[in-house]
């Protein structure tokens, strides 16, 4: 098995190793996969209830290089994106920034939906909806407008 | 420090020992010709050659020299031996029986049998890695044709009890084959005194060259036939076609040769460093053997590291430290190994496991410095690991909810 140099990079320094209080109604958990295929992927971010700016994204993983590598570079790119931003992150994208081979295609899968959960966790937490395919899709022009009503 | 990478999968492979190099070379140049060629000097030499390693391989698992057929490598050899004695004895039966924990070249060569009309029983081992005899005896049949039970195993480096296995064999009147390639040349093996039928062993493992092998084949009491799976010039009395691989051959025999002679001590020096190695990694929280430690090969470790993943950590240190890894999360199916498994490990441990395997070429430096390599990769992963955090919070693991995808 090799990896790319980012991947490696990312094994090597990961960023934002780490915990969030779980509790914090701030706080989105994610947790995907499970011991049977070799991968759990824990995924938090914190997220402003006025902006829905996601202000800090740890992780930890038990999996593989390319899993730990794609969860690292996960919460390099959810800092600073609104939720809905966040949710538009595609596994492919991860594919491509590390250019994974396509036996690694199922860590991306699990990292993409670990973003998911972690929005998600943060929504029900709030009493708010979960994200609709539309509302994904529709990111660009919706996220100016404040659904905090 | 040691000169790196450090290689510790010597169950994977061996380096050719220069010594066995060195007695081939003039077999790819000078000595080139055919052993097959019985009307000239070129042909005679060869044929010489490869008569003394006939020989030296004989010689090594106590067999006579013309119970040895060369093949390709240990593979080819569990094929023919599989194949060519359900063919051979159909008229008899059609069950074999094996175990779940053989290499791949015996279950599926069996799987191949079973579409051909063979029916197999796969034999459970227990969470050492053992089979239970009485079950062995129990799957006899009226049927039964052959037991083909290895040696030891590739991965968790086991010894099966062969004479007893074979003992039970004989009892019913049934063939016993075993895959001996990682045991051949690593621990004393005897054929008479072991009762064994058929035996595959390959060079590749015992400091020999790649693409050699061979298989025994009993000729007295009882005398076994197996049915050529080559066709062609009917080399090896009819059981192998093909022209012979002389270099390789003079390589497998030389190799086997070195092997005789210093077995014993290398079995005493591996297995010094073998332990120590083990032993400083228990020493980690949440660490584990897989297999019986007390049936196994010298130079042999197989380790599970709870709450971290093989081919994550392996990644840790893998420019400097050449291991397996039972974890396969590299490929589709994301399964963890098949013989891990079969000893009832869960998935975490199964998926957690690292296979240390040491040779001829070890040193007490490589041992310690891969002890304290591994020791940091393990505990940077675990800081990384979420299931690590929970174990370290109490949390059990059966209790979490996990969602799939």
């Amino acid at each position: 098995m090799t990896y790319s140099d980012i991947v490696l990079d990312h094994y090597n320094n990961p960023r934002n190793v780490g915990t969030l209080d779980s509790k914090s109604n701030t706080v989105g958990t994610g947790l995907i996969g499970n011991n049977e295929w070799g991968e759990v992927i824990r995924l938090q971010i914190e997220v402003s209830l006025t902006t829905r700016v996601i202000t800090a994204a740890k992780f930890k993983t038990f999996g593989g290089g390319a899993a730990i590598a794609a969860s690292s570079l996960a919460t390099e790119w959810l800092k600073g994106k609104t939720i809905e931003e966040a949710a538009r992150i595609d596994n492919m994208d991860f594919v491509a920034a590390l250019n994974l081979s396509p036996v690694n295609l199922h860590c991306s899968i699990l990292v993409e939906d670990a973003i998911k959960a972690s929005i998600n966790d943060f929504l029900r937490k709030n009493g708010l909806e979960e994200l609709s395919v539309a509302e994904i899709e529709n990111a660009d022009i919706e996220e100016e407008e404040d659904i905090f009503h | 420090m040691p000169k790196l990478p450090i290689y510790l999968d010597y169950n994977a492979t061996t380096p050719c020992d220069p010594r066995v190099v060195d007695v081939m070379l003039p077999y790819f140049t000078e000595i080139f010709g055919n052993a097959a060629s019985r009307s000239h000097a070129f042909g005679w030499t060869a044929e010489e050659a490869v008569d003394h390693a006939r020989e030296q391989v004989a010689r090594l698992i106590g067999a006579e020299p013309k119970e040895i057929v060369f093949t390709s490598g240990a593979t080819e050899a569990d094929n023919l031996a599989l194949k060519g004695v359900f063919e051979m004895y159909s008229s008899k039966g059609n069950h074999i029986i094996t175990t779940e924990t053989e290499h791949k070249a015996v279950l599926d060569t069996c799987k191949h049998l079973e579409k051909k009309g063979a029916s197999v029983t796969y034999l459970k081992v227990n969470n050492e890695g053992e089979i239970d005899l009485k079950e062995l005896e129990a799957a006899i049949t009226p049927q039964t044709i052959l037991v083909a039970i290895m040696y030891a195993n590739n991965e968790i480096g086991i010894v099966h009890p062969i004479k007893e296995i074979s003992a039970i064999a004989k009892k019913h009147g049934i063939l016993m084959m075993t895959d001996a390639t990682q045991a051949v040349g690593k621990i004393p093996v005897n054929v008479d005194r072991d009762g064994i039928d058929l035996l595959a062993l390959s060079a590749h493992k015992i400091y020999g060259p790649k693409g050699v092998g061979a298989l025994y084949v009993r000729r007295k009491s009882p005398r076994v036939k197996v049915t050529a799976q080559m066709d062609g010039g009917g080399h090896e009395r009819g059981m192998r076609s093909g022209t012979l691989n002389v270099p390789g051959i003079v390589g497998l025999g030389k190799a086997c040769e070195l092997c005789m002679e210093e077995m014993e001590a290398e079995a005493k020096r591996l297995a010094v460093l073998r332990d120590k190695l083990e032993k400083a990694l228990l020493e980690l929280e949440e660490a584990y053997v897989n297999g019986s430690t007390q049936h196994r090969l010298p130079h042999v470790s197989n380790l599970s590291f709870k709450y971290v993943e093989g081919e994550g950590l392996m990644m840790g240190f893998n420019r400097e430290i050449a291991v397996s890894s039972g974890a396969a999360c590299t490929s589709a199916s994301l399964e963890a190994s098949y013989v891990l498994k079969a000893l009832g490990l869960g998935d975490d441990l199964a998926h957690a496991s690292l296979r240390f395997s040491l040779g001829r070429f070890t040193t007490e430096e490589e041992i310690d410095y891969t002890i304290q390599a591994v020791t940091a990769a393990v505990k940077k992963l675990r800081d990384m690991s979420p299931l690590w955090e929970m174990f370290k919070d109490g949390i059990d693991m059966n209790t979490i909810t996990w969602e799939h995808h």
